[in-house]
């Protein structure tokens, strides 16, 4: 590889870009504008169902003899794990958490849910036997703070993720056909240039200005909204670079035999349209049908998204998100080099 | 003298159409030979084997005396430079990025100022490639196949489209070259063009070779005759003892006659208005026509 070579391409795609400026302003607005969109929409939201966590028997004595559990409007959700179940209601992801083993409670004091449904606890009675109740409650209160996690801030990540795969797909596979198509391809075929050094310059070229637009934009988004980030900014910025280069290496896929950009644009929308729906961009994978989340488990974005969220909203180190960087690498490794070896300049 | 290069046997299948069918030719040094034919004779197909863009299905092709394989390919680019019959180059740079972006390509390059002013390129060195005229852009496409000082170039009908001003501006460029003793290897639809610029053609139709040779020696070993032409309105007699057949297209009539002064006496004396006559000797485009035939080609 002569280094000569990859600069001459990188530049001549970075002006390419850089110069376009339709598409440039669309790959920092697409973002930008969802982010406000979702932002405004759901700046009013009210709670009118409060949530409520149970840990241990559902169906124990202490559910049936206590009227809190017969509150009308709270939603009780039962829950295996106390760790996890305290991390939610310091996210206020959960109003209110019940240890029936303990006979603990948590609440957030920062949680306007949490306080209403103290309230109605400590107003609520207990039977005691067939014909005396008591207002004793019997459970022992334990204090939790953190802010909440709105859903923007869990959006974020997702929308970022999702404007690094169509700034990957369309801005290489759709560009590569196009060039194969218009003779561009050819042309450069004909000079010493080697496909390895084309594509390398592709990919770079690419990879840093997808960075540059999702760093752009989530500075913005923090500005605006006060995102959460929990863990280790160099750690996003690690999994988003992994994340665009298993993005890219789907787009060179594509890009690498086809010569028509009908058919390109088809294949890159029949990819991309199913990993923003089932890759928890919108919505949490958790209540969708098991075949669909292991579909899901195929798809770069679904792991770009989840390690992203684990380290913003769950402060997840490195080691914590493992699986969702061995996977992009994965990815982007065999893609590469299926697609290196299949390219095809004419 | 070793050949720069030679076609040995080149044969060219595509999904059960043979595109070319047995094409061989070798050039000395510093030739500008014209490959033509009509569409779909196997010009580009065969200009794209002797390129490297295109493997023969068989037959070989060798540049400098050493067969063209992929080992050799990057010594074969870096010493030919190939202006394609269409070809786009990147959107959004200029043409001054566009020299430098090839430039970087190759390990050698010549003096890009003094490519930009033998290819008049000056004037427009700041504008997008998107925004050229048909000449300045094939006059940037030149540019660019002789950017790397080669010692073979391909041009392929690179003067397509061009208004006759800018084709012959562009003729003068190809001079240039040939001046420098550079071989050039060109296909053309304009006989005129081969006839200006080439040193030897050949003609391939049906994916073969069917004549070769200097344009002068292929002019004089198929046509014996010249050609009268007169306006079709100067002649209203009976024609039809004629001792040669006249050719009537819409406005003239043509005679092929090998002696002019008995042609010319037997005219007067029927009669014919000869004020409007015009002599011509046969040209390329006579040439072409009788060897590939008259019948439209898809």
């Amino acid at each position: 590889m002569k280094l000569k070579r990859f600069r001459a391409i990188l530049i001549a795609r970075n002006r390419e870009f850089l110069r376009d400026r339709s598409a440039l302003a669309w790959n920092f607005l697409f973002p930008v504008l969802i982010v406000i969109g979702f932002a405004f929409a759901f700046s009013d939201k009210t709670i009118n169902i409060y949530k409520v966590g149970i840990i241990g028997d559902p169906n124990s004595a202490l559910i049936k003899e206590h009227s809190f559990f017969k509150t009308k409007h709270i939603t009780f959700v039962p829950l295996d794990d106390l760790k996890n179940a305290i991390v939610k209601i310091e996210k206020h992801q959960l109003d209110m958490l019940f240890d029936l083993n303990t006979r603990h409670y948590w609440v957030n004091n920062e949680s306007p849910g949490g306080y209403i449904l103290e309230r109605v606890l400590l107003s609520s009675k207990q039977q005691t036997s067939p014909h005396e109740t008591t207002l004793a409650t019997p459970f022992i209160k334990q204090k939790v703070t953190g802010r909440a996690i709105r859903y923007i801030d869990w959006l974020v990540p997702g929308i970022l993720a999702m404007n690094i795969m169509f700034s990957a797909l369309f801005g290489v596979g759709y560009v590569m056909v196009r060039y194969r198509k218009n003779g561009v391809l050819k042309r450069l075929k004909a000079t010493p240039l080697s496909a390895f050094e084309f594509l390398s310059a592709q990919i770079a070229s690419r990879l840093w200005l997808v960075m540059l637009i999702t760093v752009a934009v989530y500075i913005g988004a923090d500005l605006f909204l006060n995102l959460p980030m929990y863990g280790s900014y160099f750690n996003l910025f690690l999994v988003f670079v992994l994340g665009s280069i298993s993005m890219i290496s789907v787009g060179l896929l594509v890009a690498a035999r086809t010569t028509s950009e009908e058919f390109a644009g088809g294949i890159l929308n029949l990819i991309s349209w199913p990993m923003m729906f089932l890759s928890g961009v919108w919505f949490s994978l958790e209540g969708i049908h098991p075949a669909l989340q292991k579909l899901a488990l195929l798809f770069p974005l679904t792991h770009l998204i989840s390690a992203a969220r684990a380290i913003m909203l769950d402060g997840a180190s490195l080691m914590d998100i493992t699986p969702q960087l061995l996977t992009l690498s994965l990815i982007s490794i065999a893609l590469l080099i299926i697609g290196a070896m299949t390219f095809r300049w004419n | 003298m070793t050949c720069i290069i030679e076609a040995q046997n080149l044969v060219k299948h595509f999904n059960g159409v043979i595109a070319v069918n047995g094409v061989s030719f070798a050039l000395q040094p510093g030739v500008c030979f014209g490959l033509l034919g009509p569409n779909g004779a196997g010009k580009t197909t065969t200009i794209e084997m002797l390129e490297g863009l295109i493997t023969p299905t068989a037959g070989n092709v060798y540049f400098n005396g050493k067969k063209y394989d992929k080992k050799y390919s990057n010594n074969f680019k870096e010493n030919a430079g190939i202006m394609f019959q269409s070809t786009a180059l990147q959107e959004f740079v200029t043409v001054k990025e566009t020299l430098n972006l090839f430039t970087d390509l190759y390990s050698k390059s010549v003096n890009i100022d003094a490519l930009i002013e033998q290819c008049a390129l000056s004037e427009f060195l700041n504008r997008e490639t998107t925004k050229l005229s048909g000449g300045q852009r094939q006059r940037l496409l030149l540019a660019i196949a002789l950017i790397n000082d080669p010692t073979v170039i391909f041009l392929d009908e690179p003067t397509t489209g061009l208004d006759p001003q800018s084709r012959r501006n562009f003729w003068n460029l190809v001079r240039d070259i040939q001046a420098q003793k550079k071989t050039v290897i060109l296909t053309t639809h304009y006989m005129e063009e081969a006839y200006e610029l080439c040193d030897e053609i050949a003609i391939m139709d049906h994916g073969k070779i069917i004549t070769r040779g200097t344009p002068e020696k292929l002019l004089a070993q198929h046509f014996n005759s010249v050609v009268l032409q007169l306006p079709a309105e100067d002649i209203d007699g009976d024609l039809s003892q004629l001792p040669f057949t006249p050719v009537r297209n819409a406005k003239h009539l043509e005679f092929e006659c090998t002696d002019v002064n008995t042609a010319l006496r037997i005219l007067l004396q029927k009669n014919i208005n000869l004020r409007n006559l015009r002599i011509r000797s046969h040209t390329l485009d006579d040439l072409f026509l009788k060897l590939t035939g008259h019948q439209l080609r898809a």
